[in-house]
């Protein structure tokens, strides 16, 4: 595939991520801070959204799992949660998030696991979706392609 | 996280570039990706992913930092937390931001003192504009300064937020020409404002440290919260390099936070009963007496004792003639009416106001006050003398204290050759903790001031009344004699804007004036509203008046001999 298909690719894929959802404005808001002093800014940042989102999974996860159910702190996990996706844009990770806090201040068990369980789904799809993004962009670089804007 | 960043001495380069902005948020992506903003905009930034590494930051970096922009929710910390912190110790502009848009919250956020606060996701747009919150504080600051140049005799220093040495007010050497320094801190705000307004026009930022600030409370407990005074605690801290200019901007915030931590024990505490609860075990010895009532009296009173404490304006009014009305119960509760805006809130510390010597107020009906101290002095037998000094500085109160409750004052002996005008509005006595000097003051006419908590006294138009802090108080005549100088240094730290509708007398005392304007600054200072300034007759007062006095002063001298006095509220408000 050649450079200009491969950004044809890149842009079609783009689009399509911001019209399901996964991504809004502020995903566009960091491909804008990327420059030449960070030309990784984007994927930095992401990773690091990856990396500390597990990490928040991991904790909910383990809060929910008690048997007296601390809601404080499973929402102030989902509140993180919340505050993070918000950074990179990750639209329907928020939205659940919006969801499982009114669960949480009901106190609703059900609707936490729930919850949990689809935030856990909406982040493995917008992870793996930006991943194929990035590896797109991988690929035109290493085609010789300019970095994409 | 935290990048550690070389000191970096005041930004060279054009404003707003090179700002030094601190970032703290726990969120590691948008630490990272606010600092990517924050370069964008050409500012120099540094981040911290804990609150207590950024504290730590700022503590050991004085002056290196021009804002703050922290999360508000951090798991070390609360956020609010810091950013009281960093406005007590630091005197820095802070931001604050959260993906919570909650109204609630942002009106934490603004209560903690927060000038912005930014919903996330953070646009880069917000951030560019940031550097307006630093220009703006210093704007503030040396208008203040400038302000305080405006009136005749008055020292100005070049440091914003300058409040003058308890000795300022007795001496007259340091009444220089304003015009001067007007011209000088003119052309310096002139020629920097606009290219360099963070420059050198202000002294180097201190930091106040944990060590320092702890220095500076023992010295403020040792010397007595109504005693103290920026010169005095700069002695006893024995720190070389510390101003007294530091110490009193300082020390207003002390009073400011505080007050605020009386009003938020104040809303537990009932009426007619003070809650020392707050107040440290000095503080509360030194309340004279713990009560919330005033005790009225009518005039003559050799010297009316206002003893102001912590939640407590107890008034004692040593005139002997006066009818004692131990309000406590009763008269606090008279005050709860009171729409006060905004509430001073409760000083920790007692402090002593107004310690008017030789004045006896002739027969001033007194508002129950809690724990208001001072010294009703009584010049002459005209009960326009006794208000004068106090009604003064209630006017800087104006704008924020507004009594509107009718105070329940004893009528007045026969005596007063002042009708006695009923109160009109009650001061609200809720267990202020603030702290009022209120001199003895007749009062011509109901008071208008709307005092929060304060049990200001509303005007009563008997010559020989002493009102609290009735924001227009008519003060049939005001003679303040005897002022006492460790009120003034108490009032210097609180501003209010007391509007008076006029003395009748001039007032005796350049004290009056003093406090006038010196309540206006603390008014400003503490936020109050709705404190009519009083207004005083006699320009000459005005002149002999310690400058700093001025500051918030506005005087309708013409008013002033129609007007009772207004009683001086020193708030002492800390912000611990």
């Amino acid at each position: 595939m050649d450079v200009a298909q491969l950004k044809r690719q890149l842009f079609a894929y783009t689009a399509l991520l911001f019209h399901e959802g996964f991504l809004d404005e502020q995903f566009t808001q960091l491909q804008q801070l990327q420059d030449e002093n960070n030309p990784d800014f984007v994927v930095e940042v992401v990773s690091l959204f990856f990396d500390d989102s597990e990490r928040l999974l991991n904790e909910l996860a383990k809060a929910l799992d008690q048997q007296n159910i601390d809601f404080k702190k499973v929402d102030a996990h989902v509140h993180q949660l919340k505050g993070s996706s918000s950074s990179i844009g990750a639209q329907r990770v928020q939205r659940v998030c919006i969801a499982f806090r009114n669960y949480c201040q009901d106190k609703n068990v059900e609707g936490c696991l729930k919850c949990l369980q689809q935030v856990k789904h909406e982040f493995s799809l917008v992870k793996n979706k930006l991943e194929t993004l990035f590896n797109l962009e991988k690929q035109i670089l290493a085609a010789g392609g300019s970095p994409p804007t | 996280m935290e990048s550690s960043k070389g000191f970096s001495s005041p930004q060279s380069h054009a404003f707003p570039a090179g700002l030094r902005v601190l970032v703290v948020d726990d969120d590691p992506t948008w630490l990272k990706i606010l600092e990517k903003m924050l370069k964008k905009c050409s500012y120099e930034v540094t981040t911290c992913g804990l609150a207590r590494d950024a504290l730590k930051l700022l503590r050991e970096r004085k002056g290196g930092y021009d804002i703050v922009i922290s999360d508000v929710n951090m798991p070390d910390m609360d956020g609010f937390k810091l950013l009281e912190l960093v406005g007590l110790e630091m005197d820095l502009p802070v931001i604050m931001m959260s993906v919570d848009g909650e109204t609630s919250r942002v009106k934490k956020g603004v209560q903690h003192g927060a000038c912005d606060y930014l919903l996330k996701p953070i646009r880069m747009k917000e951030l560019r504009n940031i550097w307006q919150h630093v220009f703006r504080k210093r704007i503030h600051e040396v208008r203040d300064i400038e302000s305080l140049e405006g009136l005749e005799g008055l020292q100005v220093t070049k440091s914003g937020y300058d409040w003058f040495d308890d000795g300022h007010f007795f001496s007259g050497e340091d009444m220089s020409t304003p015009t001067k320094k007007r011209k000088d801190l003119e052309n310096k705000h002139d020629e920097k404002d606009f290219t360099d307004p963070l420059s050198s026009t202000k002294k180097a930022r201190v930091v106040w440290s944990v060590d320092l600030h702890q220095k500076f409370v023992k010295a403020v407990n040792q010397i007595g919260y109504d005693k103290v005074g920026p010169k005095k605690i700069l002695d006893l801290m024995n720190v070389p390099w510390l101003t007294r200019e530091n110490v009193a901007s300082h020390l207003q915030k002390y009073r400011l936070y505080l007050s605020r931590l009386q009003k938020e024990n104040d809303l537990k505490i009932s009426y007619g009963g003070m809650k020392h609860s707050d107040l440290n075990p000095q503080d509360a010895a030194r309340a004279l007496s713990h009560q919330n009532s005033i005790n009225f009296q009518q005039n003559d009173a050799t010297n009316g004792n206002l003893r102001f404490s912590g939640n407590n304006l107890l008034i004692q009014n040593l005139n002997s003639k006066s009818n004692e009305i131990d309000a406590r119960g009763t008269i606090i509760t008279e005050k709860s009416g009171t729409g006060i805006s905004h509430s001073l809130s409760p000083l920790e510390k007692e402090m002593k106001f107004a310690a008017f010597d030789g004045i006896t107020p002739r027969s001033y009906p007194w508002r129950e006050v809690p724990e208001i101290q001072f010294h009703q002095e009584n010049a002459g037998n005209q009960p326009e003398d006794c208000f004068g000094r106090m009604a003064v500085p209630m006017g800087g109160l104006q704008n924020h204290v507004q009594v509107d409750q009718p105070l329940p004052i004893t009528p007045i002996s026969s005596r007063a050759p002042l009708t006695e005008s009923q109160l009109p509005n009650p001061i609200e006595t809720k267990p202020l903790n603030v702290d009022y000097a209120i001199s003895s003051f007749t009062q011509a006419s109901p008071v208008k001031t709307r005092i929060d908590s304060f049990p200001v006294p509303t005007k009563s138009h008997t010559g020989n009344q002493q009102a609290i802090q009735p924001p227009s108080i008519n003060t049939p005549s005001m003679k303040n004699q005897g002022f006492n100088p460790s009120c003034i240094t108490d009032l210097e730290s609180s501003r209010s804007n007391i509007s008076s509708t006029a003395t009748e007398s001039p007032f005796t005392s350049p004290d009056e004036v003093l406090q006038v304007g010196w309540l206006q600054d603390y008014s400003t200072c503490l936020g109050l509203q709705n404190i009519e300034l009083l207004d005083f007759g006699d320009p000459s007062i005005v002149a002999e008046v310690p400058l700093h006095l001025y500051a918030a002063l506005k005087f309708d001298y013409e008013q002033l001999s129609d007007q009772s006095e207004l009683p001086v509220i020193n708030q002492g408000l800390f912000i611990a």
